[in-house]
Order: C-alpha cells, then structure tokens, then sequence
C-alpha cells in the first residue's frame, strides 16, 4: 500500500525596506556587529517601537502578489519567549489578525501538473537578532543589527504532497514576490528562510502526526530535506512505531535530519495584542490602490510574451522563470532587438554568464549593438557568438571587436570567388558527385567556404558564385 | 529668582528633605548645569519651575532606576519626551523621585532603596506609588512634579498628601521614556502644589508624539478659563463610591465639597457607574499581564546587574538575574502576569478582563453622554494609612486603589485636589471628566481650590 506525503510551508521573506520594521535603524546587510541599533530595536526601558509605513505597503504587496484578502484591520502581538537575542524578552509579530488571509497561488507540481495551493494567513513581525556560539570561546556572543527587521511570514495549507512540489511552490513563491517587488527573497542573505511541515497517511486517512524542518539553506536543499523526512516517517510507520512531533534539523553535508527539540517542551507564547501599537487600520481604498500599483506578475508576463510579443511557449514560459532573466530581456527588447531574437540571444548566449555568474555581464544596449551589426550582415552570426564572449570583458564596442578579431564579413566578389574556386579545386570528388545530382552538397562547398575564410566569408554572398562555378 | 538662585535654593531645600526619602537621585552639580542651561535659554511658560520627576522617567543627567536593584545604576542614552518638552518650555528638572518598584504599588514602600515617609505623619505611607514625587511637592521643595499613573499612582498619593494630582486622558501624553508598565493603562502624570501649576506642566507635555504610536493626533491641552462660578456644571455622584462604610472623616470632606459646588451654582445629582465593583480586579489581570511582559526586557543581558547563578546556562542567568533583582511585589506581578495569558487560562483571566474593561468604560461614557459633566467621588476610601498596615496583604494594599482605578480601566481624565483635613490627615476629592476633557475639569478644580479651605478640619 502506497503513502501520501502531506508537507506544509512557512517562508519567511525580509521585505525590502531601508529600515527596521519598528525603528529608523537600516537595515544593511553584514555590518560591524551591534552598529545597527537604537534604543528601540535595543529594547531600553522607555522605548517604544512606531510601525514601518514601507513594510506594511511591502506586506500588503506580497499579499496580493499571492492572491490574499487584506484586513482592513490588523493587530500587532507580543509572542512571549526569553531568549538572549530577543531584546524585549517578546517579538511583535501578528497573531489572531494577520494583515492578510486567504491566498491562493498556482504550481506546476512535476505530479499532478497545475495545482492550487492556499496561503492560509501573510502577517508581518520583526526578526530577533543573532546568537554566535561560535565567536568566543565557551561564550555566546549576541549580535542584534538584525533584531527588528521585517519579515512577512507567508504560511501555506498543508497542500503539497511531495518534496518536488515543495519546491515548485518555493520558486514560484519566490518568483510572484521578486515580481511584486516585495523581496529580493535571497537565502543567501538571510531574506528568505524556509521551515517545512511533513507527515505522511495512508491515502483517505486523517492527517498524520506532523514534524517541522528547519534549517534549509536552499531551495534543492529543501527538496532533499524533505525526502530524507519523508523517508524516516514512512520507515517508522512501517516498522509499526509512531511518530512523534518534533521539530528536526536538516544537515545538508550528510543529507539527514537530526532532531532539535521535542514539540512537548514547546514555549507557551501567550500572544496578546501590543498596547504600544494601535491596530493597524488600512482603508479599502488605498487597498485598492495597492491592488493597481501591483507590477506585472508572472503569468500576465507569460502571457503578453506570447501574445504581443510573439513568442513561442517555450521562450515565455523559460524567460519568465527568474525575474532577473526576464528583465534582462525586456532591457534586450527595449533596446531595439526584435523579441524572438532576443530571446534567441538571452537564451542562448546570455544564459551561460548568468548561470556561472548570476548576473548578465553584457549590458542590453551592447548585445543590442551586436545584433544591429548581424542584422546589417557585417558580422555572421557564428562571428557574432564569439564576439559576445569578449564583449563582458572589453569596453570595446562590437563593431571595433569585429575589427580587432577579423570578423567582418567579407562580402567582395573577387575574394569569394577565389574561395570557392580553391574549394572547388580541393574536393574533385563532391563536384563530381554534384554535377552527377547531388546538389545537397551545396550546403557542404558553403560550409568548406566558410571554414576556409575563417567565418569572415558573406554565406549570402557564396550561393550565387557557387552556383555559377559548378554550371559551369 | 534667577535660575542660579533657583538651583541653590532647590539644592537646599533637597537636602533639607532628605529624611524624609523621597528622593533618589539629585545633586547640586545637575542642577547648576540646569541652571547655566536655563540661563540661555528664552523664557518659557515654565521658566522659574523646578519640577522633580518619578524615577521611571528616562533622563540622561542621573540613573533611572524605578526603585529596582535591577536597574541600579542604569543611565538612560536618551529622555523622555516629556523632558524635552518641559526642558524647552523653561523647567529645571530637579531630581528624580522615589517610587514603589516599578511603579508596583500603593505606599511606596516597595522601593529597593526604602520606603517613602508621610511628610505630616513619618509612621504613616504617603501613598504611591508616585509617593516620592507627591512628598516633594507637598513638603515644599518643588511646586510641581512628575509622577505615573498605572492605576491611580498620582491621584492616591495626591490626597493623602495634600497635593492636586491629575491624571490626563490615555493617549494625551507621550509615554516615550516612560519605563513600560502597563502600557495600555500608564499616564505621566503631574503633581502641583496648586491646580495651575499642575494645569501648567500638563498642557506642555501633553499633545501627540511621533514615537509614541499610542498618542492622539490632537493638539496639546488647553489651558483652562478660570470659573467664577459652577451655573451650568452637572456634576455626578456616583452611588457606588460613597458606600455606606465609607470613613466619616472622607464621607464629611466630601460633603462640604459637594455643598461648595451646590453654592456655586453647580447641579448636582447622583448617578451610577454599575461596574464599579469589578475595576480592581480586573485592573489587577490587565496590569500584571501587561507587566510581565514590559519587564520580560530585564534579563541581565544588554544592561543593569547581571548574576550568573549557578552558571550552567542562559536560564540560571536569568533566575538569578530577575530572582536578586526584582522585590517580591514586582515577582508577584510577574507570576500572575503570566499566569492570566497562559494557554488554557487566558480566555478566563485577560480575555474577560478586557471584556469587563470595555463595560466599565461604558459606564463613563454613558454618563458623560446622559449630561453630566463632571463626577466627583473621594479619591481614597481612607487617608493615608500606617506604614506595614497592609504589606503583608496585598488584596488590601490593592483595594486603596478602588475609587481610581476605574478612571484608569476607561482612560479617562481624573485628578485628585485636597478638599480638607481629619484629624491632621489630608483628604482628596477626585474630579472625572469625559475622554479630552481636562479643561473643563482643572476649571472647576481650579474654583474649588479657592473655595474650599484644603487644610480646615472636615469634622470638628
């Protein structure tokens, strides 16, 4: 008998505000420690935080990015738990009012194909600072530039039902709020952090006793955490034990999960509404004002791609994956290339940089340039593809790069005609086999043309010198 | 006087009142440097006032300890917003004050650093726990003072010192640099030797602060327009706050007063508040619970003491750091603070607390909407009591607070004046207005000052 595996999300996004979600303190990454600082984030006696007009424009994007309702009436809480990089001994965050509920965002599950999944609640809280236990020896050394920050924390249904699907909500999670213009959402830095529910029923039972995975630092990391869970709990039930809740700990360097600590010694947070902040009262109509200024999202991008930019499925759909792909070749487009040669190009070219680098190298107007200097036929395309390698290293515009390597096409007669005559002369054999009527062969003389002038030979400029050669 | 000869004179007379321990923090040297400040600084409409302030209020000159061996010696980096406002409105800030721990109680004897004397009485307590900022202005060394109000910590203190002590409205002045302790019930507050003096301070450090989310985008508080007479004032008898057991001696001061305001034309008519009963222990869920997180901050961490006890871990950091610093009322507060918002209690404490705290402001603001102007009530159910009377029994010590914690629960203005004297003890008179209507109120006060004699015997 088979098992379903039930898996849940709680994704923790940094919205990309300058300040901390309670006080005027930035919120730079990777400063000297405890500079970032005041006595509100510090939690001194007589401080009291004010909230983030950003963050709450930046939450409430997200949350329609991710199909939610917003409350127009929200309330910040106090979450009770001692910890030494808590400076209040309590995090405000939201509890029985989230700034909103009720989202829904589809996935391409590698399953089931197009699936919905629900956004149960997105509220905002600010983030506690650092413990490093390993700075000083036998010490904990406590660093708070990171204590008030704010996160939106976005938790899904317990409606994915495998690792695979996961992930796929993951990306396009990440995707709708790099598209909202809500996050960088980068793990790396900490903007993203990802906490997964699992458990796993027959099919048509009850939900199984669940467990809470932390600790993943990338979104293939998530994947594999979840299959190890996975794994262990259906090993457990199969063996006739039962499992218990407990909150694990993925380690990626050896692919297991580790248990943390047992949900039963689990914290009594005792929420109640912060007296130090009003509700949080938004009105429906700057609600709806958000809801207009919400930037293109992906699947309206998609679509748009295909139906006024012209391109095929398979272009809009790969573009469209990483926001920085697509804005990439949107720079392309508005520079002048023609869309499905941007494409071709961004696609092409263009991925291999990104891929080893993360970044485009070339700027949109150069590549614009080398496309100008393709489409005049000063280049050929193959010359073109070697002129792009150079161009994230040089300064040098593509025309003075063609110059410079010898790649300008040579488009005069008396050049191309001694070409092909050498070719010609050099493969008796193939000429015979034309004159007899093999004249697919044509391709095979332009290709031994191309090859003996170095690419610089005009293709268009061979077929009729050919053609006229072998008549004779 | 000259802000030079206004430092020395308040020095001196500091000094002088030292017995009475009303004082935690001053020095001659803070002062001259407020003076040499003053001096350069334009005439205000507090120039000339030395105002001493409860030692939760953040100033930068000395500690602010809150009475609390856990914050010994902690100097804040910044100040209150009220500071600033009184600092640019003229006022010397003098000294800060003695109080019950973390403005925790109802006599000030809770202090880490000893309890406050009854300047008329030294046996007896002069209230709290703003008691240190009440015995200053009532032995003469300030004319005004700050204080906080949590559950009645000024108005207390004010009439069983013989002192105005008024309340504002919740959300009319910045708590920001006011130690949290109740932060849905904490006022800075003000104590004056006279309703002008008190009115004074209060209109410069009311109006809305940016860093205090909680206030009211409303402009400060007016001063108010003297009275020559109360024709056209309603003012309310609340049925519930004179019981039959009420002191002669309270029932009689209260009396003449009410006779005064019948002579000066008011009409007056007893109403009812029908949820009277429940304001102190449901103040008593509210505050703990709101305490026990506000001081969750003091965990030897960031600042203050720090004791590893046995050293193990964080958490013997902690049982030591909070078990040496807190004082036992403070420990209690704690534990039932977190008792009433535990998993399985907490709709039966807070979440129905909260609900009993909206019908008690209901009751105010029903009889404010049904014409009445005014209440006016005894500010204590006793004068103040003897020292040790009711430390071993903390439902009595909290049942002082029964005639001011409600006005708290509703976030009403309320004020304590002095209507009178038994047996040589002050007795107050409280004043209730509608939400913002402290005008009105300090009006009235201000008429009821000069009409009625503050220190006559109310029984002869």
């Amino acid at each position: 008998m088979t098992w379903e595996t039930v898996i849940g999300l709680e994704i923790h996004v940094q919205p990309a505000t300058r300040s901390k979600m309670f006080c005027g303190c930035a919120t730079t990454y990777g400063e000297a420690p405890n500079t970032n600082v005041c006595p509100v984030c510090l939690g001194l006696p007589g401080a009291l935080p004010t909230v983030n007009a950003e963050a709450v424009r930046l939450g409430t994007l997200g949350a329609l990015a991710l199909g939610c309702q917003i409350r127009e009436r929200s309330v910040f809480a106090r979450k009770n738990y001692f910890y030494p990089d808590l400076p209040k001994g309590y995090q405000i965050s939201q509890f029985d009012k989230p700034l909103a509920e009720h989202g829904t965002v589809v996935i391409e599950s590698p399953e089931r194909g197009p699936i919905e999944i629900s956004i149960t609640r997105l509220h905002l809280e600010e983030d506690a600072g650092k413990s490093l236990h390993d700075r000083l020896p036998g010490l904990t050394a406590v660093d708070l530039n990171r204590a008030g920050t704010p996160l939106a924390e976005i938790v899904s249904g317990p409606d994915m039902r495998s690792p695979g699907e996961a992930r796929a909500y993951l990306t396009t999670v990440r995707q709708l709020l790099i598209y909202a213009g809500v996050s960088e959402c980068s793990m790396e830095k900490g903007s993203l952090r990802v906490d997964a529910n699992l458990s796993v029923r027959r099919p048509g039972d009850p939900l199984g006793t669940k467990t809470e995975v932390k600790n993943m630092n990338s979104f293939a990391n998530v994947e594999r955490a979840l299959e190890a869970e996975r794994t262990r709990q259906i090993a457990m039930l199969e063996r006739g034990e039962r499992v218990t809740q407990v909150t694990l700990t993925f380690n990626a360097a050896t692919g297991e999960v580790k248990p943390l600590r047992s949900k039963e010694d689990s914290h009594d947070y005792r929420y109640f509404p912060d007296p130090d902040l009003p509700p949080l009262v938004l009105d429906a109509a700057w609600i709806a004002a958000q809801r207009a200024a919400l930037p293109e999202l992906p699947a309206a991008r998609r679509a748009r791609y295909q139906d006024v930019l012209g391109l095929p499925e398979y272009d809009a759909r790969t573009l469209i994956q990483e926001p920085a792909v697509a804005a990439y070749f949107e720079a392309v487009v508005t520079a002048g290339v023609e869309p499905k040669t941007a494409s071709n190009w961004v696609l092409g070219e263009a991925m291999g940089g990104w891929n080893e680098q993360g970044h485009f190298a070339v700027a949109p107007e150069r590549l614009a340039a080398l496309v100008g200097i393709v489409t005049d036929g000063t280049v050929s395309l193959q010359a073109a593809k070697r002129i792009f390698g150079e161009l994230a290293s040089s300064d040098e515009s593509p025309r003075a790069l063609a110059d410079r390597l010898g790649l300008v096409q040579v488009r005069d007669s008396g050049a191309l005609e001694g070409w092909v005559a050498e070719v010609l002369a050099a493969h008796p054999d193939e000429v015979a086999r034309y004159k007899g009527g093999d004249t697919k062969l044509t391709g095979f003389f332009v290709g031994q043309v191309m090859k003996r002038s170095q690419g610089k030979a005009d293709p268009k400029g061979i077929q009729p010198i050919l053609a006229a050669k072998l008549a004779e | 006087m000259s802000a030079h000869d206004l430092a020395v004179e308040t020095g001196r007379r500091f000094a002088e009142a030292a017995p009475l321990n009303a004082t935690l923090h001053w020095s001659q040297d803070v002062l001259d440097r407020e003076a040499a400040r003053l001096s350069v600084t334009p005439d205000g409409p507090l120039t000339g006032m030395a105002i001493a302030i409860k030692d939760n209020i953040v100033t930068t000159e000395e500690p602010t300890t809150c009475a609390s061996k856990i914050l010994a010696g902690y100097i804040s980096p910044f100040e209150a917003t009220v500071i600033s406002r009184l600092r640019s409105a003229g006022a010397m800030v003098a000294g800060k004050a003695n109080l019950d721990e973390f403005a925790m109680g109802s006599s000030t004897e809770n202090s880490a650093y000893g309890r406050v004397l009854h300047p008329l009485d030294h046996s007896r307590v002069p209230g709290g726990s703003s008691g240190g900022s009440a015995v200053l202005v009532a032995a003469g060394v300030v004319p005004a003072a700050l204080g906080s109000e949590t559950g009645g910590s000024v108005r207390q203190p004010a009439a069983f010192c013989g002192v105005v002590g008024v309340k504002p409205s919740y959300a009319r002045v910045s708590r920001f640099g006011l130690v949290a302790f109740g932060s849905s019930l904490d006022c800075i507050s003000v104590f004056g030797r006279t309703v002008d003096d008190a009115a004074r301070v209060l209109a410069v450090m009311s109006g809305h602060d940016p860093r205090d989310s909680t206030t009211r985008a409303e402009p400060p508080m007016q001063l108010p327009v003297p009275r020559t007479d109360l024709r056209g004032v309603v003012v309310g008898l609340p049925r519930e706050y004179f019981p039959a057991d009420l002191d002669p001696g309270i029932r009689a001061g209260c009396d003449r007063a009410i006779a005064a305001m019948k002579e000066l034309g008011a009409t007056v008519r007893e109403v009812s508040l029908p949820h009277t009963r429940y304001a102190v222990p449901t103040y008593y869920i509210v505050n703990p619970a709101e305490a026990a997180a506000n001081l969750a901050r003091f965990d030897g961490v960031r600042y203050g003491p720090r004791h590893v006890g046995s050293g193990a871990d964080v958490r013997a950091l902690y049982q030591a750091t909070r078990g040496e610093g807190f004082g036992p009322e403070v420990r209690r507060r704690i534990l039932v603070g977190t008792f009433v918002l535990s998993a399985g209690y907490a709709d039966q404490y807070y979440v129905r607390a909260q609900a009993v705290r909206k019908l008690i402001a209901d009751d105010f603001a029903r009889v404010f909407a049904d014409g009445v102007d005014l209440l006016f009530t005894p500010t204590t159910p006793t004068p103040a009591f003897k020292a040790g009377e009711k430390t071993t029994d903390p439902v009595q010590m909290y049942l002082a607070d029964v005639f001011v914690a409600p006005a708290s629960l509703a976030g009403v203005p309320a004020m304590s004046l002095p209507i009178g004297r038994d047996q040589g003890l002050p007795i107050g008179g409280q004043l209730i207005a509608a939400d913002f209507d402290e005008s009105r109120m300090l009006a009235v006060a201000g008429l009821l000052e000069r009409t009625v004699d503050a220190v006559a015997e109310v029984r002869t």
